[in-house]
């Protein structure tokens, strides 16, 4: 069975950057029309089940607010 | 409660405070980037890290480490003095393109002539971003700047400088090479680069200089996604991405 991957964002201090979004390959990572408490539209997972778990948004991410977590 | 074994966290000594620089920005990405290798070698302890004027002024708020804030464009001035005192601190010189190459430039030089063994990262951005984008001693002939609203005029402003090239005519430096951060894949050939730059310092081989070719998303009116691929499609035709010296390879 496939472990299960799990990327988290912390849409409090997401800036909406976006550069996260064009770099996950399933293409799960959208951005919210919710405005976080900066004043940012945040990203956030669409449908974690397809994660890979590859980590290149969290790599991308310049504000460092994405944590990926494999269920063990 | 998420748990789980952690594929990527925020590297420990990123402070988990708010980075001041605008969304997207390259400064932000670096200054984690950096966090990680100072985590990933052990050495927060004794890392030293040299704030510039410009964007990354405030520096020492989101890197828990030492650190010193330079005078413009005086930081590499500064890592000579703290690593000639205390030879066994890693130090960092941390700089945009004005601080470096502009007010900085005798600095930036000698510092490298002399071959000092400290890590020079270079922000090249290609604009001054912290007082609202002014035309750089990096400018691209033709880029529209605050100072330069018809586009930089070689006749007028000189040249863009390539800095790499340049002190790549000095016989000291030990490492020096241009890099981009514009997508997942070159952000990890830059960290392998710059970690290797700091591995050098540590076995204490000599001078380093490590050039980002960087995003100003705000002063050149772009949002982050185009910044990075202007990086990629204009910027890097003039400022080649590649190792120029690695004496550790010779
Ligand atoms: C002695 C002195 N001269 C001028 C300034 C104004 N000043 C502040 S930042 C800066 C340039 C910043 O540009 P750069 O080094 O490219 O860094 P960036 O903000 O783009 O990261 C200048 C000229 C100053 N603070 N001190
Ligand atoms: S870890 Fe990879 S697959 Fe999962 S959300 Fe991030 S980029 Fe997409
Ligand atoms: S890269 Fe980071 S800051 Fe930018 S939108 Fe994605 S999660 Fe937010
Ligand atoms: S002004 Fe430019 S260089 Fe400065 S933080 Fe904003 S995007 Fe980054």
């Amino acid at each position: 069975m496939n472990k299960k991957n799990n990327p988290v964002i912390n849409t409090d201090k997401c800036k909406g950057c976006e550069l996260c979004v064009s770099e996950c390959p399933v293409e799960i990572i959208a951005i919210s029309d919710e405005i976080n408490i900066m004043g940012y539209h945040p990203a956030y997972i669409t449908d974690s089940t397809k994660c890979t778990g590859c980590i290149k948004c969290a790599i991308s991410c310049p504000d460092a607010v994405i944590t990926v977590y494999r269920e063990e | 409660m998420i748990t789980g074994k952690i594929l990527y966290k925020r590297p420990k000594t990123l402070k988990d405070v708010n980075m001041s620089y605008c969304p997207g920005c390259s400064h932000s990405l670096m200054n984690k980037i950096l966090c990680e290798i100072i985590d990933e070698f052990d050495i927060q302890k004794k890392t030293v890290v040299i704030a510039p004027v410009g964007c990354a002024v405030l520096l020492y708020d989101y890197i828990d480490c030492d650190s010193v804030e330079a005078a413009h464009g005086r930081a590499p001035a500064i890592a000579t003095g703290i690593k000639r005192v205390n030879p066994d601190n890693i130090v960092i010189s941390y700089q945009g393109d004005g601080d470096l190459l502009s007010i900085g430039m005798a600095e930036t030089i000698h510092t490298a002539n002399r071959g000092e063994n400290i890590t020079v990262v270079f922000m090249n951005n290609a604009v001054y971003g912290m007082t609202g984008g002014q035309m750089a001693p990096t400018t691209l002939v033709g880029q529209i700047t605050k100072t330069t609203p018809s586009g930089r005029n070689p006749e007028n402003e000189g040249y863009p400088i390539r800095a790499c090239e340049l002190i790549n005519t000095l016989e000291a430096p030990y490492f020096i090479a241009r890099c981009k951060v514009t997508n997942s894949k070159s952000i990890m050939q830059t960290k392998k680069i710059l970690k290797k730059a700091i591995g050098y310092q540590i076995n204490k081989k000599g001078y380093s200089f490590i050039e980002i070719l960087s995003n100003c998303p705000t002063n050149w009116g772009m949002k982050p996604k185009d910044s990075n691929k202007w990086i990629q499609e204009v910027m890097s035709k003039y400022y080649p991405v590649k190792i120029f010296r690695d004496k550790g390879e010779a």
